[in-house]
């Protein structure tokens, strides 16, 4: 009856339907797709010995709670030496499947952390790894350990070790600031890139999630700007006719894509970073914006209404053979390809409301994952299992909110301010 | 204005005509009539004296100066309104891209920037272009009335400097527009 940690994990992704074929084989699974409903796998994930080992423990446990594929349980207090095997039998009285341990130790004024992740059903070490580095970075390292445990009991790539710029803003409807910001995924560490005396859109992160585009607006024009997060340097892509937004790099980071309005017409352009040559790929006499990149990059998404209503059209990269894949009711914008390149999501708005969605890259197997006033821009976390965006009720301000790509776990996101215009970096190395 | 002041005007106007009505020999007059003297009710504690009546004050008329950002506003007005996920110009909005056209044929050294403007109903993005469209709908409107399109620049705000802070049909319905501002040239 009872099935390993790991197969129970895996048999959830494949009953999603959508990582069916696409994750590692594994010819002992049973996948029962009768299975209604999917509750999260309880684990254990009491404190690490050593300084701050409690606050490791907290930031693991909370990653993958927040997952919505685990349950952590709290320790009551028990602990487990990572030097010895744990005793199987008290963690599967208080009901985890898994175990999680660790040790913090200082050597030479570094931070090391031993951690050990079991079933305790099986009585097995599932891994075994050490981190070391600074110790103010020991919330990078308790993200870093998320990654391995997620990674380990789901077959999929974690997401933890991430960050997210995005658009704060604050004050009342009619007067209100808007700030480039960065923070680590859960929330912690934000702070301002911009000052706020100008409007700030759609900020994008490189393949590199050191450099991050974004679209200044002024009184007298608007602006797509190059910002290095690590030396500070800001550089514009120049001077264009009309406006100029909805920047967007190409996957190796060579190129940007963007809009460019010329007489009321907004249509898709790209520029080589390497030589600052701009070329135009779509000449339509409708609204063309929002482009994004497969992950191959020999692709682009965007959004147009020549069909006489906002929908997604996919083209190459150079311009040519653009084809719609949106036929239900309503408008779409703002698609992203998912970085495994299997979905597109989007923004819908339909029956006065506004869904996010995903469908494949055709067209095909298209699902509402959610409904609210205003529900836009989704981004992508790196292993494509879960999206960010913004949602905000009606005369509130913006929040951002996560659900995962099943539409199951829907959730606010661990940053509370208001915020809009989320953009999830690649895993960091 | 012009109608606020009138309305100001016209009980005084009626107590005239009453007055007038009441004389044997009615005469036009211009005067403004006086207030009726009314004693004021005695007052009981610490000062308690007749109050000496008070006249109203004269109503001031103001109008803004020819040639300002206020004639513009007032007289010209200054915003143009779109149905919803459209930018062709309405007929409501025809009226008021006429009288800004002779307004600016009036005050050739006034330089303009249209302000494309849309309403939260559409994701960030779409409504930039959507308010870019909008807002170059009106600038070639108002080159066909004769204005010189290099005193007219264009700019999309998309959906985020609303005008109107509700989320109803009403504040949407405010939140769709274009306005001119005069950006230099205004006496």
């Amino acid at each position: 009856m009872r099935r390993s940690v790991a197969a129970v994990l895996v048999a959830f992704l494949a009953v999603t339907g959508l990582f069916a074929g696409s994750g590692p084989a594994r010819a002992e699974i049973e996948v029962d797709v009768n299975k209604g409903d999917i509750r999260p796998l309880p684990l254990s994930i009491p404190a690490f010995g050593g300084d701050r080992g409690g606050d490791i423990a907290g930031v693991i446990a909370e990653n993958l709670g927040r997952s919505g594929l685990f349950a952590p349980i709290d320790p009551g207090g028990r602990t487990a030496e990572v030097s010895t095997e744990p005793d199987f039998a008290v963690w599967k009285a208080l009901g985890a499947q898994a175990l999680v341990n660790g040790q913090v130790n200082l050597v030479d004024g570094r931070l090391q952390v031993d951690f050990r992740l079991w079933d305790t059903f099986a009585g097995q070490q599932l891994l075994g790894l050490q981190f070391t580095s600074t110790p103010e970075n020991w919330r990078r390292v308790a993200h870093k350990i998320s990654d391995a445990v997620y990674e380990r009991l789901t077959g999929e790539k974690g997401y933890f070790d991430t960050r997210v710029v995005f658009v704060s803003e604050t004050g009342g409807r009619l007067n209100r600031t808007l700030r480039l910001a960065v923070m680590d995924q859960d929330g912690a560490n934000p702070s301002y890139l911009t000052d706020g005396t100008e409007i700030v859109l759609s900020p994008r992160f490189s393949a590199s999630s050191q450099e991050i585009t974004y679209m200044a607006l002024r009184p007298d024009g608007s602006a797509v700007y190059l910002l290095n997060l690590e030396t500070g340097r800001r550089e514009s892509l120049g001077q264009f006719q009309g406006m100029v937004f909805a920047p967007r790099f190409s996957p190796d980071g060579t190129q940007v894509a963007f809009a460019v309005e010329r007489n009321g017409n907004s249509d898709i352009w790209v520029m080589n970073l390497l030589n600052r040559q701009s070329r135009r790929l779509t000449s339509d006499p409708a609204i063309d914006t929002s482009p994004a990149f497969s992950p191959d990059g020999t692709r682009i998404v965007f959004n147009s209404d020549r069909g006489g209503s906002a929908q997604l059209y996919v083209m190459d990269a150079s311009g040519s053979g653009a084809r719609r894949i949106s036929f239900a009711e309503g408008r779409y914008t703002s698609p992203v390809w998912s970085p495994n390149g299997d979905f597109i999501a989007f923004t819908r708005q339909s029956g006065g409301q506004f869904h996010i969605g995903v469908m494949r890259p055709d067209g095909s197997d298209e699902r509402t994952l959610t409904s609210s006033y205003m529900d836009e821009g989704p981004t992508w976390a790196p292993n494509g299992r879960v999206l960010l965006f913004s949602r905000q009720e009606p005369g509130g301000e913006p929040r951002l909110w996560t659900v995962d790509v099943t539409g199951r776990i829907l959730k606010p996101a661990p940053y509370s301010g208001g915020a809009s215009d989320p953009a999830w970096s690649p895993l960091i190395n | 204005m012009t109608r606020t002041s009138a309305l100001r005007w016209l009980p005084l106007l009626s107590a005239a005509a009453i007055l007038g009505a009441c004389q044997s020999t009615p005469k036009p007059t211009t005067e403004t009539p006086k207030a009726p003297e009314v004693s004021a009710p005695s007052q009981t504690g610490a000062g308690g004296g007749a109050v000496q009546p008070v006249r109203r004050p004269a109503p001031v008329a103001g109008a803004p100066l020819p040639g300002t950002v206020q004639d513009f506003v007032i007289n010209a007005s200054d915003r143009v309104f779109f149905d919803v996920d459209q930018y062709e110009v309405r007929e409501d909005a025809a009226v008021i891209l006429e009288r800004q056209a002779a307004w600016l044929k009036r005050y050739p050294a006034i330089q303009v920037r249209i302000e494309g403007n849309a309403d939260e109903r559409g994701t960030r993005e779409y409504n930039i272009a959507l308010g870019s469209r909008r807002a170059s709908a009106v600038r070639d409107y108002l080159v066909g009335l004769g204005v010189s399109p290099s005193r007219i620049a264009t700019v999309s705000f998309g959906k985020e400097r609303p005008i109107d802070p509700g989320a109803d049909d009403e504040a949407f319905r405010r939140n769709r527009n274009a306005r001119t501002a005069i950006v230099s040239g205004a006496r």
